[in-house]
C-alpha cells in the first residue's frame, strides 16, 4: 500500500487559515488501512480543526467525505455536486489523491492533509515500512525476494557496502542492512552462488528518473 | 607508456617490479586552501609510492579530489584519485575519469561512498546509479576497450590503473572474499583495504582469497592507521561502522601514559606492517595517517619500507 | 459509603477505558467540556489485558493533539484505581475540578484564542 502520514496539526491549521468553509476529503484506501487518512481520521481532524477554531472564536464549516478511492475519476467526481459551496480540499489521501482533486476541481485549491511517505507494508499493528521504490524493473528474482534498492541504504546491487556491522547498516544501527536480509535468504534457498554474478548498472530510466510514467493497456482501454 | 602496463602509474610499476608497495592518504582541506594540500604532501614527500585522495570522506564537503590530486601531481606524486558513487551519475562519473586522465592523473579508486546520512549534508539527495563494482567494470571498459557504459565508442582512452576497495572486517565475513573476487572479476588491478587492528581476521580473510587464487590476480595492500590515543581506538572501535579494533589494542594504548599513547600507535602499525609484510598475497602497505600524516616516514621507516625505490 | 463528588463531574461509563477511543476524548473538548480524565484500572489488572495500557497511549495522543490546536493538555489526564477506590475517585474528581477551576473555561466556549 501507498503509506501515508498525517502532517503535524499546525502546519494543517496554518495551511486551511485562509478558509472557513472546507472539504475534508479521506480515501478508503490505502491511507485508511495505514490509518492515516480513512473516515477515523476524517473524523477526528474534523474534530480537531473544528475545536482549534472554536478555541480562535473563528467557526469552519467541514463537510466530511471519505471516497472509495481518490486515485479514480469516478470517485473523485462524487463530489462535484457540492463542491462548489466549499473555499478548498483538504485531501487525507496520498499524494495522488490530492493531484487528482486539484486535476478535477480547478476553481478551488486542494491540499495535501498527508505526507505521502512510502510503498509499504504493516510490519506489525500501528508500525509500517517500506518495501518498495518503484523502480520500474523488478529485480526480486535476482536477491532472493529482498528489494537492494529499497532495502540497502546505497541502493546497490552489487552490495554490501564496507559499513555492514552485524547485520546492520552504517546509516543507523536500527535498520537491517539489506545486502546481509539478502544474502542471509539466498543461503536460505541454496542460491549462495548467485552472489558471484556481478548484477550490470540499472536502467533508471525506468524509474522517475526517466521522467513520470505511465502504464497504458490498450486491451483495457475505451 | 611501457610495454605490458597498463597506465603511466607508479604504482603499477612498483608492484609489477615485485616491490612491496607503499601508499599514503592525503584528505583535501574543507576550504579552498592549497597550501593545506602541500603540506601534507611535503610530510608524505619520498615516503609513498603514490598518494590516494579522499573524495569528501565520511560524507562531508571538502575540496575536490581531482583538484587535489592535480596540486599533489605538480608536486611530484602519483596521486590516486578517489571518487564515490555517492555523488555523481555515470555520466559525471565517466566524464570526470577522461578529465582526470587527460589531466595525467594515472590511478583511479572506485568507491561507493559512505552515505551522506552521518555526513555533513545529511539533507543532501544521493546518487548511487552505479555501484563501486560496476564503476570498477565501467572504467576497464573505457581503458581497455574505448567504450563508454552505452557501449559507444570513445575517442582517447583513460589509461588509468584501476582500484577498488575491501573491507575484511565488515560483515557478513563469510562473503567478503567473494566481494573481493567480484572486483576482480569487474576489473580492478589493485586493492587497498580498510585498516587492519585485528591482524588475526585479516589473516583468516587473506587465506580465503589466496585460496581462491585472487592475489595473483590483483594487488592487494593492507590498510593502515596509526592510532593517536585510547580515545580514537575507542571512537573507530564503537562509532565507525565495519571498524574492528579489537580490546588487546585499547588495552595495550591504555597501558602507557596519555602523553606516549601515540608513541605506542605508531609502534602498533609499524609491527602490524612487519607482520602484514609476511602474509602472503600482500603486496604492499595503503597508510591512512588520518591527520597525522607527520608520522608516515617515522612509520615508513621503521617499517624497513625506506627509502622508497627508484623507478 | 456516600462520598461526596463535585456536581460538576459526569460519568460517562464504558466496560474499559480500552473501549475510550481519542476520538471520543477530543468530541469531549470540540463540544465545550473542561477537563477529562480516563479512570481505567490499576496497571496490570485490567480485565482485558491491556486496555488500560491503550487507554494511557490514547490519552498521551490526544494530549499533543490539544497542544497542537492550542488546548492545554493539562485537561486531560489519566488515572489508574481499581474498583474499590472509591474515596481515591471523589478526591480524583475533586483534584480535576480544582486544575480545571485553575485553567478557566475550554476556550473552545470563550473563543479567546490559543492557551497553551
Amino acid at each position: 500500500m501507498v503509506v501515508g502520514e498525517q502532517k503535524p496539526l499546525e502546519e494543517i491549521l496554518e495551511m486551511i487559515e485562509p478558509y472557513d468553509r472546507l472539504i475534508l476529503a479521506g480515501c478508503k484506501g490505502c491511507v485508511a488501512v495505514c490509518a492515516a487518512g480513512g473516515e477515523r481520521e476524517v473524523r477526528f481532524l474534523a474534530s480537531a480543526i473544528k475545536t482549534a477554531r472554536k478555541a480562535q472564536g473563528r467557526e469552519i464549516e467541514i463537510r466530511e467525505v471519505t471516497l472509495e478511492r481518490q486515485c479514480d475519476p469516478e470517485y473523485v467526481e462524487q463530489i462535484r455536486p457540492f463542491v462548489g459551496q466549499y473555499q478548498a480540499i483538504l485531501s487525507l489521501a496520498c499524494g495522488v489523491g490530492v493531484q487528482f482533486m486539484a486535476e478535477h476541481y480547478r476553481q478551488i485549491p486542494a491540499l495535501p492533509g498527508l505526507n505521502t511517505t512510502f510503498v509499504g507494508g504493516a510490519e506489525r499493528q500501528g508500525v509500517w515500512v517500506e518495501r518498495c521504490q518503484c523502480c520500474g524493473q523488478c529485480v526480486l528474482h535476482l536477491t532472493g525476494g529482498i528489494c537492494p534498492i529499497t532495502r540497502c541504504s546505497k541502493s546497490l546491487l552489487n552490495g554490501p557496502c564496507g559499513g555492514s556491522s552485524n547485520g546492520r547498516c552504517e546509516i543507523d544501527p536500527e535498520v537491517p542492512c539489506g545486502w546481509q536480509l539478502i544474502l542471509d535468504r539466498l543461503k536460505e534457498l541454496g542460491q549462495l552462488e548467485r552472489y558471484l554474478e556481478i548484477i550490470p548498472p540499472k536502467d533508471w530510466s525506468l524509474s522517475r528518473d526517466g521522467g513520470p510514467r505511465k502504464v497504458q493497456r490498450e486491451d483495457l482501454m475505451r | 607508456m611501457k610495454e605490458g602496463f597498463k597506465s603511466n602509474s607508479r604504482l603499477e610499476r612498483i608492484l609489477k617490479a615485485g616491490h612491496f608497495a607503499v601508499t599514503g592518504e592525503c584528505g583535501p582541506p574543507r576550504g579552498a586552501d592549497p597550501e593545506a594540500i602541500r603540506k601534507k604532501g611535503e610530510l608524505l614527500k619520498g615516503c609513498v609510492d603514490a598518494v590516494n585522495v579522499t573524495d569528501c570522506q565520511t560524507a562531508v564537503v571538502r575540496m575536490s579530489s581531482l583538484s587535489s590530486c592535480l596540486i599533489l601531481k605538480e608536486m611530484g606524486f602519483d596521486p590516486i584519485l578517489q571518487m564515490v558513487t555517492r555523488d555523481r551519475n555515470r555520466i559525471a562519473i565517466q566524464s570526470d575519469i577522461l578529465g582526470a586522465a587527460a589531466l595525467g592523473i594515472n590511478n583511479i579508486l572506485c568507491l561507493t561512498g559512505d552515505h551522506q546520512k552521518a555526513g555533513d549534508h545529511p539533507q543532501a539527495k544521493n546518487v548511487f546509479d552505479i555501484d563501486s563494482i560496476q564503476m570498477v567494470a565501467a572504467v576497464k571498459a573505457m581503458r581497455d576497450e574505448g567504450k563508454f557504459m552505452n557501449g559507444e565508442e570513445l575517442t582517447v582512452r583513460p589509461r588509468l590503473f584501476i582500484g577498488a576497495a575491501e573491507n575484511p572486517f565488515a560483515d557478513p565475513f563469510e562473503i567478503r572474499h567473494l566481494r573481493l573476487a567480484k572486483k576482480v572479476k569487474a576489473g580492478a588491478d589493485f586493492i587497498q583495504t580498510q585498516c587492519i587492528f585485528n591482524v588475526k581476521r585479516f589473516k583468516e580473510w587473506m587465506k580465503r582469497v589466496v585460496d581462491m587464487g585472487l592475489h595473483e590476480k590483483v594487488f592487494i595492500l593492507a590498510g593502515i592507521t596509526p592510532l593517536k590515543s585510547v580515545g580514537m581506538a575507542r571512537y573507530m572501535k564503537n562509532m565507525v561502522p565495519g571498524m574492528d579494533v579489537p580490546d588487546e589494542v585499547i588495552e595495550r594504548l591504555k597501558g602507557v601514559p596519555k602523553e606516549k599513547q601515540g608513541e605506542e600507535g605508531v609502534r602498533i602499525a609499524i609491527e602490524t606492517i612487519q607482520e602484514l609484510k609476511e602474509v602472503e598475497g600482500v603486496h604492499g602497505v595503503h597508510i591512512m595517517a588520518i591527520e597525522w600524516e607527520e608520522k608516515v616516514r617515522e612509520i615508513v621507516e621503521g617499517a624497513g619500507l625506506f627509502p622508497r625505490p627508484e623507478i | 459509603m456516600r462520598l461526596e463528588c463535585p456536581p460538576n463531574v459526569k460519568v460517562i461509563r464504558v466496560p474499559c477505558s480500552g473501549r475510550v477511543e481519542s476520538f471520543h476524548l477530543l468530541k469531549a473538548f470540540e463540544s465545550g467540556v473542561d477537563g477529562v480524565f480516563v479512570a481505567g484500572c490499576l496497571e496490570g489488572e485490567c480485565h482485558f489485558l491491556i486496555g488500560n495500557l491503550q487507554a494511557k497511549r490514547r490519552v498521551n495522543y490526544v494530549k499533543g493533539v490539544l497542544k497542537a490546536i492550542g488546548i492545554n493538555p493539562e485537561r486531560l489526564q489519566m488515572y489508574n484505581l481499581s474498583a474499590a477506590m472509591g474515596s481515591r475517585f471523589a478526591e480524583i474528581c475533586w483534584e480535576m475540578t480544582e486544575k480545571v477551576k485553575r485553567l478557566g473555561p475550554n476556550p473552545v466556549k470563550t473563543g479567546r484564542g490559543k492557551e497553551v
